[in-house]
């Protein structure tokens, strides 16, 4: 679902990969939480790395509504150099590289659009090395 | 609380139902179920469906199904947990009734998933994970779970054969059940090679888009004894309910089911027995790699050997622990409300021995796993005869 | 002294050959890759476009230039193409780099001088005092109509350029622009494609104001050719800018640093900002480069640049222009390429 309000509300952790880090346990959270499951209440704001590597990854080939142009393309989920995991496309992507233990890095990247006439949304998606 | 039994059972097909609306799907199923029973009325309705807003615009069901099945001014209650809603309905129920707020309960799961075109239906079932960190990006259900098994493939081993393995068993037995949605013979070839979907699954690895709903009555069990039932009660030794984060990339291990593994623990302390002690399952195989997985989760086997004890035939119709004797997910297919009740149709019709050219032989036990999304969630139900 | 602190290029990773695209369309490639000076070109993928090239140059801008980019008070980009006909670019840069909230933003369009603009307008900020730092950046992915000339060389990329007045590592010795009202090269509102004037778009457009733009800051700075290492001009082609260094006596050694056309393509109002980073990913303290741009309608931005010893400490702190636009390229064909570009007709679904 893009529309504004929910994109603008977004914008920290898609443009600026904000997080949330645990003040008692230093849990991080990505999207940053009100409660950990620790108990704590308070966090301090984390930028997470933007280097990782891929942990699982799939090729879509039936794309969901709205990605339609783009299949067949790379998913995978990325666990970034401080341990945090994150589900993006893996873009750029030769299909025989695709495979777990790819290093890879973050890229600003549109995500989606409402359509020709709405709001884009942009966010990060893992590029390998060319 | 009290102990609970059920004592009756109904189903639709499982299929493209186009000239069956919600309604009438689930009101078949009910009046199927309390037929079985033998009661004309009920005190209370469950009903599990997991999207009905998404797939025909129609929310309250509740109260819409009481109505429709003519037990007015009952309580009618939607539960929702995505693909284990239908197990929730009936968890729900067994507390009503356990407790003691009401006697004779309606349970039942529906799906209406094919008056939308597939990419709705896709985007609606999305709607099981987490729309801001994984739908927002582009993955699919089978893409969540293509990664599972991309990870599970990489750590243990398991080969794509031990996959199509499971929708080639699943299919045979499939075959033997009237109410599949797909009852045909397949190859491991033929799933390797068919249309792939979300590499490496391909359109034979997934479960289908389907119409169905599938009831069940249940009711104290001192209650049955004193009723005269045509068919011998089943008693629910175990209801138990696990979450987890919905989102794949937040678990602990991406290759293990914690929800699941949490359920099966709290089912089996419930209903005091060991998982050597049930014997035969029916198990969420919405992909085939999630079959695999749910066996280790369940203690079946250990952590890793699921693709294996696949391979080795530990989960057919004649092996050690036979798993989804009716088809499963995959061959009988997906109305997805309706799937967690569809499981227990099948255990209580095997205990009562009436599952024809399917009957696994001696059963006592049988373990329903029903899941939702990735594994956000897990009901396990623990079925017993008498 | 105020100059570049911090400088950045991206180039999208797609690309496709000149006779993948004439094979389509019955041209003879050969003719066109002597006649263009150009080879191959750059892609957009269908998730990139001006707003995601600006903010990954940005970015590398800021790798270089080691700066809070709290400090940066404006932010501005010059495109042909930019994602929203109304809403803004600048402030998605702004916003991805953390220059929120107190800053300048402002999207800018001359044809393809839009880039060099938004680095004068930052420059001319920085100068008078009113900003500690400013962005400029000029990135384009715009298109040509399938089958005209200019679909073999309307590519993909950008630069951007931080302006400040510490730690400079390019000085800003002088500025120019010249113009005049030249109908050459134009796009009316709510068409897909532009229009141009054919052989009218080089002498009375593209020479005659880079001329402008060169002389007339040659006078200003009081310099003459061979006073420069180096020298970028707008390059739509090969030919226009080489031809243009000859008839102002420039040196095919002063001009090949900056010439990334052949590879690239025509990358708008990324061009010649993208060819002054490849020269400063390579030019030592004490060169000086010149650079004009060429917008139609027309008109040029020329600078001159003095690098300063703090720009080898800079270089190597981001990728380099040339590793974006040599290293491992995907080449795509044509069908691929008009899927990407939105130039296939599909059923509106609802």
């Amino acid at each position: 679902m893009i529309t504004p309000a929910n994109v603008r509300r977004n914008t920290p952790q898609r443009y600026r990969m904000e997080a949330g880090k645990c003040a008692a346990c230093g849990k991080v959270f990505f999207p940053p939480r009100v409660v950990c499951p620790c108990g704590s209440r308070k966090f301090k704001t984390v930028t997470l790395p933007s280097e990782g590597k891929v942990v699982a990854c799939t090729v879509i080939r039936t794309a969901p509504r709205g990605f339609g142009d783009e299949a067949p393309y790379g998913m995978g989920i990325v666990e970034l150099s401080d341990g945090t995991r994150i589900l993006c496309q893996i873009a750029d992507c030769e299909p025989e590289r695709l495979k777990v233990g790819l290093p890879v890095s973050l890229e600003f990247r549109k995500i989606q659009e409402a359509g020709e006439s709405g709001v884009i949304a942009y966010g990060y998606k893992a590029v390998p090395e060319r | 609380m009290r102990d609970v039994a059920i004592i009756g059972i109904g189903m639709t097909d499982f299929g493209e139902h186009w000239n069956d609306s919600l309604r009438d799907l689930f009101v078949k199923a009910a009046l199927a179920a309390m037929d079985d029973a033998g009661v004309d009325h009920v005190d209370s309705l469950v009903v599990g469906s997991m999207a009905p807003g998404l797939f025909i615009g129609q929310e309250h069901l509740g109260s819409l199904l009481a109505d429709y099945l003519g037990q007015g001014p009952i309580p009618g209650t939607r539960v929702e947990s995505a693909c284990a809603s239908g197990g929730l309905a009936l968890r729900v129920g067994f507390m009503e009734v356990a407790s003691g707020m009401s006697d004779v309960v309606l349970v039942g799961g529906v799906e209406k998933m094919t008056d939308v075109s597939g990419a709705q239906a896709t985007y609606a079932l999305a709607t099981a994970a987490d729309q801001d960190m994984e739908a927002f990006h582009g993955v699919t259900f089978p893409g969540l779970y293509a990664m599972i098994a991309s990870a599970h493939m990489h750590r243990y081993g398991t080969k794509r054969e031990d996959l199509a393995q499971v929708a080639v068993k699943n299919h045979d037995n499939g075959l033997l059940n009237p109410h599949a949605q797909y009852r045909m013979k397949i190859t491991v070839d033929q799933v390797v090679n068919a249309v792939k979907v979300a590499d490496p699954l391909t359109v034979l690895d997934c479960s289908p888009i389907t119409d169905g709903a599938a009831a069940a009555v249940i009711c104290p069990l001192e209650m049955a004894k004193k009723m005269r039932l045509k068919k011998a009660p089943v008693r629910i030794a175990a209801s138990a309910h696990a979450t987890d984060t919905i989102a794949l990339h937040q678990r602990e291990d991406l290759t293990f089911l914690k929800s699941t593994y949490e359920a099966a623990q709290k089912a089996y302390q419930m209903a005091g027995v060991k998982v050597s002690e049930i014997d035969f399952a029916e198990v969420h195989d919405c992909f085939t790699i999630a079959e695999i997985c749910v066996i280790e989760a369940l203690g079946v086997v250990k952590k890793g050997q699921g693709g294996k004890a696949t391979r080795d035939g530990l989960t057919a119709r004649d092996g050690k622990f036979p798993v989804n004797p009716s088809g499963g997910l995959k061959s009988k297919g997906h109305p997805v409300g309706a799937t967690g009740v569809a499981q227990v149709h099948e255990i209580v019709t095997q205990l009562r021995g009436e599952a024809g050219p399917r009957q696994l032989k001696g059963v006592k036990r049988g373990l329903a796993q029903n899941m939702g999304g990735s594994g956000g969630s897990a009901i396990v139900h623990i079925l017993e005869v008498l | 002294m105020v100059g570049i602190v911090g400088y950045g290029a991206y180039i999208p990773r797609n690309r496709i050959k000149v006779e993948e695209i004439a094979k389509v369309w019955g041209a003879d490639a050969p003719s066109l890759k002597r006649g263009l000076m150009l080879r191959e070109k750059s892609v957009p993928a269908p998730d990139q476009d001006v707003i995601t090239i600006a903010v990954e140059a940005a970015k590398n801008a800021l790798r270089r230039a080691a700066v809070d980019p709290r400090k940066i008070g404006a932010v501005y980009v010059g495109s042909e193409s930019h994602p929203y006909a109304v809403k803004p670019t600048g402030t998605a840069v702004a916003e991805v780099l953390g220059a929120v909230n107190d800053c300048h933003c402002a999207d800018l369009e001359f044809a393809c001088k839009a880039g060099s603009e938004g680095m004068f307008l930052a420059y001319a900020l920085v100068k008078s005092g009113e900003v500690e730092y400013a962005l400029g950046i000029g990135a384009d992915t715009s298109q040509g109509a399938p089958g005209d000339a200019l679909e073999y060389s309307a590519a993909a990329g950008g630069a951007a350029f931080l302006m400040g007045a510490k730690n400079v590592v390019a000085e800003v010795e002088c500025q120019y622009s010249f113009m005049s009202d030249t109908p050459d090269f134009w796009r009316r509102e709510y068409m897909h494609y532009p229009r141009h004037g054919g052989r009218f778009t080089g002498d009375m457009a593209y020479f005659k104001h880079v001329r402008g733009g060169v002389e007339g800051i040659l006078q200003k700075a009081g310099a003459k050719p061979r006073d420069f290492r180096y020298a970028v001009f707008h390059q739509p082609n090969g030919k226009f800018p080489m031809k243009m260094a000859k008839d102002l006596g420039f040196t095919e050694e002063q001009m090949k640093t900056g010439l990334l056309v052949p590879t690239l393509g025509n990358t708008y109002s990324g061009a010649s900002p993208l060819g002054l980073s490849a020269i400063l990913d390579e030019a030592k303290p004490g060169d000086r480069i010149l650079m004009c741009s060429f917008g139609s309608g027309a008109g040029s931005d020329a600078f001159v640049f003095h690098c300063t010893k703090n720009l080898p400490k800079v270089q190597g702190k981001a990728r380099k222009t040339r590793d974006y636009l040599d290293r491992n390229p995907l080449y795509l064909d044509y069908g691929t390429y008009v899927k990407f570009r939105r130039k296939i007709r599909k059923n509106v679904e609802d």
